[in-house]
């Protein structure tokens, strides 16, 4: 394997555990805004203890995701940047006000004259990060930066579909209450049906006008993700439905990362398609080989921090 | 607003904002294991009562300094393009093992603020310890990077294109030892005394003394007095190191107009295009503080290009209230501890100036990272790369930034609201009794 198609790889990582850990606590702030009904207190309870002790480590995802670019593909970070520089903005401003709202919505959280309006902030901002994200990356996909098309705005409300879909599904097994977990099993079969509507929008309308849009949709990668995506769907639905929870946390993530791979796939080796290349963009060996053993000696660290982390508060001792 | 303008305004205001947050991030995590470490050692409840409050300050600061980091970090390429496109490959090492360094800062935040009824006494405690050597680590790494922007290094410049890049030697540029030990020191010394600050005006206001805040402000000044002296080691260190290898931005600091043996030190002064007036000027004092040697040379800004002028007034004002902050911080350090070690009651004058020294210890920061980004100017990577050519042309940028200065200081007036709760409940009034109880508030 080359040393571009590794870091490649170790960014698509970084995107992937972005999009599933980060897209959860996106999609809880989207369930917090959405919260009705009798439980809506117990909801957005339930919402701010399982986002907590984790929503910042699943943020980090994002930086590592920045950095990679940056350091092994600069050209590509610059040029992103300049052409989608309003939607990234936008979303930047979205995980701004996101996390200091749950902040000051949970610490002020005996004063709701205070923590009323931020917790409107939360939410909102939190279904806007994901939305001006998934636009940035139908951008990408035009290869032209055409974030307004409607395709990429599509994409943008597949993604905030996405982020839903995965948080009502891990907030099953973080709901005790009965009542409260058949309010997420609910929330889970609608979101997944969610899905697969808004996942069709974007491939029907992946028209001519963008012809590297049109070939990496009409390729294999595509098409087996498209596939996959609604099989995985299933899976999800069949798994909440049975009851199994965990199966059904494993599913939705595998869902997501199999969207990502297949967008990656169907574009490969384009960076952003018709503009830069992985190998057109990629920084010098040295750096490659540098930042590859950055890695390995974080992860050293990393990871058993991580399952620590996730073992105290997710895992099943938890109760 | 001409776009290079309002891409520094607002890369400056984003980084003003956030190096006030970083500091705490720094700093706090120590100042709590120590709270708590006398709590596990003593069980003298204030100090556990102390760790409490400053855990919950540590969670808001956190919060709000990580979001603002990752602002900088977008900010990068929304408003740096070229200088990204340059120096990605160059710098990325340090920023890598910086994202690491945030991860672990991050986790064990989370395994810290929500972990008081889930881990062991002993396992809470040490969890603040990695917080505390990340922070300080990522600190380090992120200077690193400004190292490379003083004195860019690591590469071989091919008809303007960057090649032979040397990852190792572009972290470790010459300046690197200097400026992160320098930068962590800073965090100390903000963090000692903003907390203490704050004990020493709540002591000044509520009688009578409570234990724990009479804790917090022998914490605070306990680390603040340690940083402040080793400051002084390492500024110095760090001016001797500009004499010789940024010799511009120390001529502009020190206001040196000609290469001169017996340069004065100038403090202070209305700094003009070619005369400085009403300067106190101390002939001979800054050529033996460069060599212990008043006949030795000093480089002025004779020798400097008019291209490559950096704003000297501007350099040198900022400079001035560096040094100054840091002259009235020693001061009332050493006052402090001259009362402590004869056990005297601390006089209200000292409280007073003690607190003065939160709002000092915060300008001296700013300040002083000021003197280091204007004296650097007009390069944004010397010798390499002019800030003015580093700039997006994306349109939209003025917009940015009046809409993220505005988020600021909405953020700002929501964190001091927030903290000034904390700091002046009783600890577990405001804790919320049980999940029902905070779930009542999201109604």
């Amino acid at each position: 394997m080359s040393l571009v198609a590794g870091v490649a790889l170790v960014a698509l990582l970084g995107i992937v555990l972005y999009a599933i850990f980060g897209g959860a606590d996106f999609g809880g702030g989207v369930w917090d805004l959405l919260a009705t009904g009798p439980r809506s207190a117990a909801q957005r309870a339930a919402i701010s203890e399982a986002i907590g002790p984790v929503w910042e480590a699943n943020h980090v995802w994002l930086i590592f995701v920045l950095v990679t670019l940056w350091t092994c593909f600069p050209p590509a970070f610059a040029d992103i940047a300049t052409g989608l520089n309003t939607p990234l903005a936008i979303a930047l401003l979205g995980i701004v006000l996101r996390g200091s709202a749950f902040a000051f919505r949970n610490y002020a959280a005996d004063e709701p004259r205070i923590a009323r309006p931020w917790t409107i902030v939360f939410g909102s901002a939190s279904t806007i990060a994901p939305f001006f994200f998934g636009a940035a990356a139908g951008g990408i996909a035009t290869g032209r930066y055409d974030w307004t098309s409607p395709f990429a705005l599509c994409v943008g409300v597949f993604a905030v579909a996405l982020c839903a879909q995965l948080a009502a599904v891990f907030l099953l097994l973080e709901s005790e209450d009965p009542a409260l977990r058949r309010d997420f099993h609910r929330r889970a079969i609608m979101a997944t049906v969610g899905v697969w509507i808004l996942g069709a929008a974007p491939v029907l309308l992946a028209g001519r006008s963008y012809p590297a849009l049109f070939a990496a949709m009409h390729s294999t990668a595509a098409l087996i993700a498209i596939v996959g995506t609604v099989a995985l769907g299933i899976v999800v639905m069949a798994c909440v439905a049975l009851r199994s929870y965990l199966a059904a946390r494993i599913a939705v993530g595998i869902e997501v990362a199999g969207v990502l791979a297949g967008w990656f796939g169907a574009q490969a080796p384009a960076l952003v398609p018709g503009r830069l290349t992985l190998s057109s963009a990629a920084s010098p060996d040295a750096t490659l080989v540098a930042f590859l053993v950055a890695v390995a000696c974080g992860a050293v660290i990393l990871i058993p921090s991580l399952s620590y982390l996730f073992s105290v508060f997710k895992g099943p001792i938890r109760r | 607003m001409d776009h290079v303008v309002a891409a520094r305004a607002q890369m400056g205001t984003s980084l003003a904002f956030h190096i006030i947050f970083a500091s705490f991030g720094v700093g706090l995590p120590l100042l709590i294991f120590i709270a708590e470490g006398m709590w596990l050692r003593t069980k003298h409840r204030p100090y556990y009562e102390l760790a409490r409050t400053w855990a919950k300050g540590m969670a808001i600061l956190f919060a709000v300094g990580a979001v603002s980091g990752t602002i900088l970090s977008f900010e990068l390429g929304l408003l740096w393009p070229t200088f990204m496109r340059y120096a990605g490959s160059l710098i990325g090492l340090p920023f890598s093992l910086e994202g690491f360094a945030f991860f672990i800062e991050a986790i064990f935040i989370g395994l810290y603020l929500y972990g008081w009824n889930r881990l062991s006494p002993l396992a809470h405690w040490l969890a603040a310890l990695p917080i505390a050597i990340s922070g300080a680590v990522s600190a380090g790494f992120v200077t690193l990077v400004n190292a490379w922007m003083n004195m860019p290094t690591g590469f071989r410049l091919d008809h303007g294109r960057v090649v032979d890049v040397r990852p190792l030697a572009a972290m470790f540029a010459p300046p690197w030892l200097v400026e992160v030990v320098h930068t962590t020191i800073a965090a100390y010394v903000v963090t000692g005394f903003g907390t203490a600050a704050v004990c020493a005006f709540a002591l000044l206001r509520t009688r009578p003394e409570q234990p724990r805040i009479l804790a917090g402000l022998r914490i605070g000044m306990l680390v603040a007095s340690i940083a402040i002296v080793l400051q002084w080691i390492a500024g110095d260190a760090i001016a001797r190191f500009d004499a010789e290898h940024e010799p511009t931005k120390f001529a502009a600091m020190e206001v040196v107009r000609h290469t001169q043996r017996y340069a004065p030190i100038t403090i202070g002064g209305v700094v003009g295009k070619n005369e400085t007036h009403y300067a106190l000027e101390i002939p001979g004092a800054l050529s033996f503080l460069v060599a212990f040697d008043p006949r030795a040379e000093v480089r002025g800004l004779d020798r400097v290009a008019p291209d490559d002028m950096p704003p000297v007034a501007t350099v040198h004002f900022f400079f001035d209230v560096m040094v100054g902050c840091a002259t009235l911080m020693l001061l009332i350090a050493l006052a402090w501890v001259v009362f402590t070690r004869r056990r005297m009651p601390l006089p209200r004058p000292l409280l007073l100036a003690i607190g003065l020294c939160g709002p000092l210890s915060i300008l001296a920061l700013e300040a002083g990272w000021f003197v280091t980004e204007f004296g650097r100017q007009p390069w944004v990577a010397r010798g390499l790369l002019r800030t003015d050519a580093a700039a997006t042309i994306a349109p939209g940028i003025e917009v940015q930034l009046y809409v993220f200065s505005i988020v600021y200081v909405i953020l700002a007036i929501m964190c001091a609201w927030l903290l000034r709760r904390i700091g002046t409940r009783e600890p577990e009034a405001h804790e919320a009794a049980s999940p029902a109880g905070e779930a009542a508030a999201y109604r």
